[in-house]
């Protein structure tokens, strides 16, 4: 028994039949071929599939499709305008953030969504890594993350708190 | 000679490959679009050790959706087990795993089942439907019991232990019987796992019209799993292609080869005559994709009053495992480094691989240098404390100097060279640690903030890493006529470590170019088709001086062409910016795209207007037709094989607090001093230390694989095993030595693994620096805050 949703996702309205059951990671990945969205763990904590839904970051791979009716999704695949890169993504290169880029998209929303959380954002060493303690990463030891959330909130006009 | 804007090498350059997976447009094998692929999922054994009593597949065959249920009676000659890779007299009983398992399970995850059917949700349903009853034999845990008592992994075999062997160097004997102080004691590091944050996974493709058969694998090594796969199903190596795209970590585990999955899909595809798919869930990964780590040390130090280590001697026991298709490779590289930086002219090491009822072990970055380096500085660390002397000072008086260079180990034996040390100044790295870290000032700090109650520890660790070993890697450069891009082809795989940038780096600095107009094609059997892979701190040293020999051709071949379109002497042209110019006069230049054009007699000029500029030129060649090594194509290939291994080294030191009260420990500074000869790409190298230090840290402190008595897995999830995030891992800061090898000719040595070795030996002496006043000693990794707690209980000190 296969249920309709619809929802938004990157701007772009989609309309499906769904498994009950079908994860919302699934869904996005097979479905609608947003592959940027990966799946490292599949029980919620490496937080490699998180998404931005209604603009808040959440794990795709604890939601299943059907949950995502009505509501609005920001994937990887939607963060950057154009040619621009976003400037967390662009903050990630520069910082030299990112080794495999498996992890990569999932940190990158996470830190998207707080930085646009607020106007003003603690850039300490020690908030900053409570604010990435929800995603693991294997080959960075974090520092350079770190490092890229801070070149990123300058670049978006945080101002320290 | 090098472009205008200077040597590229070194240079801090951002990436290549950032920009396509920071838009989410990576394409790792699950990302490999194959919407008719069948969906594979096991039934894996859900205990350690069982003789199979009933196994029936009927009813998950019956199931709607499912194209196959296989068991290993449906296998054929397939049912036999994996290959052994490196067979050894050391190794008289050696076993390697079935496919699916016959008759007995041997670890907790084995498959034991394989079920295709129309995706993974319908696949996982009918793997629920297999009827399995088990006979429970009793489970192996205690590796280090089992060596001589309890019940036996294999019952076939007289004994557990698989592998024995001894590596002597000088007079052990004699030195120990010489000593004027010996120090022994046992030490242990558990087992963790590399963990990538992908998981393993294969699909394979048949075309039905050409037979040939496309293997999308994680792994780090296409080329030996593409003849691997050749010699197991038959195909002919131009029929069988094995393609890793882009992969999510490896750091050792996707090196081993073959995992039974990687067997089991391709040969369902070409039995089904279908495309079939298998992502490994992260439980299977805890479960199913090998471990590393457990080994128990008991070592010995002889030296002489006033602190000269004379004589080592290590007895080193291995938790192997169910099976050991790797042989003895993790072993070897532990006794290799066993007597790490210091010139300890006698040494004596025997190594044990011992079978347990768990899954497999085979090589983690650092592979077994982490365990023996553990041993060693703790020993060293002891030792200094019953000489009564400066642990520092005792490291600084042991030191392979720098006038010892090339310093031998004969006896010992590293990826089957010698182990000779190469170059390096070692004592220049621990003095450079030591100011680093505020060693000198560091006892009165403790003191005061003792005195304020916080217990603050200093740890210091020396290290080498063997990098670089062959037999061989090779390349292929070639500019691409239509964009003037250069291209660059090798047999390597890349899980991360930054080849697009890095081999893009070498290639620009011999052409003049920037590393962005320069693209690495790597991963693919059928673009490239000699090598071994990517593993071992060896991807650079090997390749990238075969890049640098295969540009230097291009060069070399483009500087004869543009003497002659440019109708002067060769030695008067320069190359940069892409160009090739007359020195002096830079208006007198050819692109590399224009020589690309040019040689090629077959120019299409109607079809593409943009090719006729050459025609200004005068004709590239100054002969009729091609000569021998001539063509119409701009290109080089080579292939370096080193002499002899290349050694980086290091050193690290570290400051923690502990709490004595909950048995936290806090990294406060973290310290790498660091050799890696000539680096490409110095952002890129300290990636690798941060990540390095990283695993280090989680061995350190964090990540255990917990069995219990029946051998049962019981934290095999991320909740459960203790990966650190952002906020345990310490800021690391580093600093640079650059000792060129002389071993190739751009001096580079090895990166990959040396951050992860230290972390252990430097964590445990911070914590039992810091914990001093108990009296507590440690002699294990990992700890975690109950085992500090009970640590200090049982110290002399900690009663009260």
């Amino acid at each position: 028994m296969k249920h309709a949703v619809t929802l938004t996702v990157n701007g772009e309205r989609v309309e499906r039949e769904v498994e009950p059951r079908l994860l919302l990671s699934d869904f996005l990945r097979h479905e609608l071929g947003l592959t940027g969205t990966h799946v490292g763990c599949e029980h919620g904590v490496c937080g490699c599939c998180t998404i931005l839904v209604d603009g808040a970051a959440a794990r795709s791979c604890l939601m299943l499709a059907v949950q995502a009716d009505g509501v609005e999704l920001r994937t990887i695949e939607g963060l950057a305008e154009g040619e621009e890169l976003h400037p967390v993504q662009a903050a990630f290169r520069e910082a030299h953030g990112l080794q495999c880029g498996f992890c990569t998209p999932g940190f990158v929303l996470a830190i998207t969504a707080f930085l646009e959380e607020s106007e003003t954002v603690d850039l300490s060493d020690g908030a900053i890594r409570e604010a990435i303690a929800g995603n693991l990463c294997r080959c960075t030891g974090y520092q350079n993350i770190v490092e890229a959330v801070r070149i990123a909130a300058r670049a978006m006009g945080k101002a320290s708190a | 000679m090098t472009g205008a804007a200077g040597r590229v090498i070194g240079r801090s350059v951002a990436r290549n490959e950032d920009e396509r997976l920071l838009r989410g447009r990576g394409m790792y094998v699950d990302d490999v679009r194959a919407p008719d692929a069948l969906h594979v999922a096991f039934l894996r054994s859900p205990v350690a050790h069982a003789r199979i009593r009933v196994l029936d597949v009927s009813a998950a065959r019956a199931h709607p959706g499912v194209t196959a249920v296989w068991t290993h009676a449906d296998l054929g000659e397939h049912a036999e087990p994996l290959p052994l890779l490196f067979p050894h007299e050391h190794l008289p009983h050696p076993k390697t795993q079935q496919p699916l398992a016959v008759d007995e399970v041997d670890f907790v995850g084995q498959p034991i089942a394989m079920v295709i059917a129309e995706n993974r949700y319908t696949a996982e349903d009918a793997v629920e439907l297999i009827e399995l009853d088990l006979e429970d034999l009793p489970a192996v845990v205690d590796y280090e019991a089992a060596v001589d008592q309890g019940p036996l992994v294999h019952a076939d075999l007289p004994t557990n232990v698989a592998a024995d062997g001894t590596w002597t160097v000088g007079d052990p004997d004699r030195a120990f019987a010489e000593a004027e102080i010996v120090v022994r004691h046992r030490f242990v590091c558990e087992r963790s796992s590399s963990m990538p944050m992908e998981p393993r996974a294969v699909l394979a493709r048949l075309d039905p019209g050409t037979g040939s058969l496309t293997v999308w694998d994680t792994t780090q090594c296409v080329l030996p799993v593409r003849s691997a796969l050749v010699a197991k199903l038959g195909l002919p190596e131009d029929l069988l292609h094995v393609i890793a795209p882009d992969v999510g970590g490896g750091f050792g585990l996707k090196g081993y080869l073959l995992y039974p999955e990687e067997l089991l899909v391709p040969l369902a595809a070409l039995r089904l005559r279908a495309a079939v798919r298998w992502n490994e869930d992260r439980r299977e990964h805890f479960l199913a994709s090998n471990h590393q780590r457990g080994q128990a040390h008991t070592i010995e130090l002889a030296a002489t009053r006033d602190g000269v280590i004379t004589g080592l001697r290590d007895d080193f026991v291995q938790d192997q495992g169910a099976f050991i298709a790797y042989g003895l490779i993790t072993p070897w590289i532990a006794a290799s480094h066993v007597a790490g930086s210091y010139r300890i002219p006698n040494v004596s090491v025997r190594y044990r691989c011992v079978y347990t009822n768990k899954v497999s072990v085979s090589p983690m970055r650092g592979v077994g240098r982490p365990q023996s380096s553990f041993a060693l500085e703790r020993a060293v660390d002891l030792l200094a404390h019953e000489l009564g002397l400066d642990r520092a000072e005792l490291r600084r008086r042991n030191l392979v100097q720098p006038e010892d260079f090339p310093y031998a180990r004969e006896g010992l034996f590293f990826a089957g060279y010698p182990v000779v040390l190469d170059s390096g100044d070692y004592p220049k790295a621990l003095e450079l640690a030591l100011d680093a870290i505020g060693y000198d000032g560091f006892a009165a700090e403790q003191a005061l903030e003792r005195e304020r109650g916080r217990y603050l520890g200093l740890g210091l660790a020396c290290y080498v890493e063997g990098t670089g070993e062959g037999p061989y890697e090779g390349a292929r450069v070639y500019v691409q006529p239509t964009s003037g891009k250069v291209q660059v082809t090798t047999g390597l795989t890349t899980q991360g470590q930054s080849h697009a940038t890095t081999f893009a780096q070498i290639a620009a600095d011999v052409l003049g170019l920037e590393p962005d107009q320069v693209q690495i094609e790597e991963g693919n059997t059928a673009a490239f088709g000699f090598g071994a892979g990517t593993f071992g701190s060896r991807a650079i040293v090997n390749c990238a001086n075969a890049i640098s020999l295969a540009a230097l051709e291009v060069r070399d071949k483009a500087l004869r062409y543009a003497a002659n379109m440019l109708e002067a002497a060769a030695e008067d042209l320069e190359v940069g910016g892409g160009m090739i110019h007359v020195r002096g006069v830079p208006e007198r230049s050819v692109s590399l795209r224009e020589i690309a054009i040019a040689v090629n007699p077959i120019r299409y000029t109607t079809l593409d207007p943009s090719t006729a500029g050459v025609e200004r030129f005068a004709p590239a060649r100054t002969w009729s037709g091609f000569e021998r090594g001539d063509g119409p194509l701009l290109e080089g290939s080579a292939f370096w094989a080193p002499s002899s291994t290349t050694w980086s080294n290091g050193v690290h030191a570290a400051i923690v607090e502990v709490d004595p009260g909950t048995g936290d420990v806090r990294y406060l500074r973290y310290v790498v001093v660091h050799d890696c000869g000539v680096m490409v790409n110095p952002a890129i190298v300290n990636g690798q230390i941060h990540g390095g230090v990283a695993q280090g840290v989680a061995n350190s402190f964090f990540e255990r694989m917990v069995y219990d008595e029946t051998g049962q897995h019981r934290n095999a999830s991320f909740l459960d095993f203790l990966m650190p995030y952002a906020t345990e891992v310490p800021s690391i800061e580093i600093h640079h030595l650059e000792t060129p090898s002389p071993l190739n000719p751009l001096g580079i040595k090895g990166a990959g693994e040396g951050g992860s070795i230290s972390p252990p030996a430097v964590t445990a002496a911070a914590i039992e620096d810091a914990l001093a006043p108990f009296g507590v000693h440690v002699d294990e990794a990992p700890l975690d805050p109950q085992r500090v707690r009970a640590l200090i209980a049982a110290a002399p000190g900690g009663a009260a």
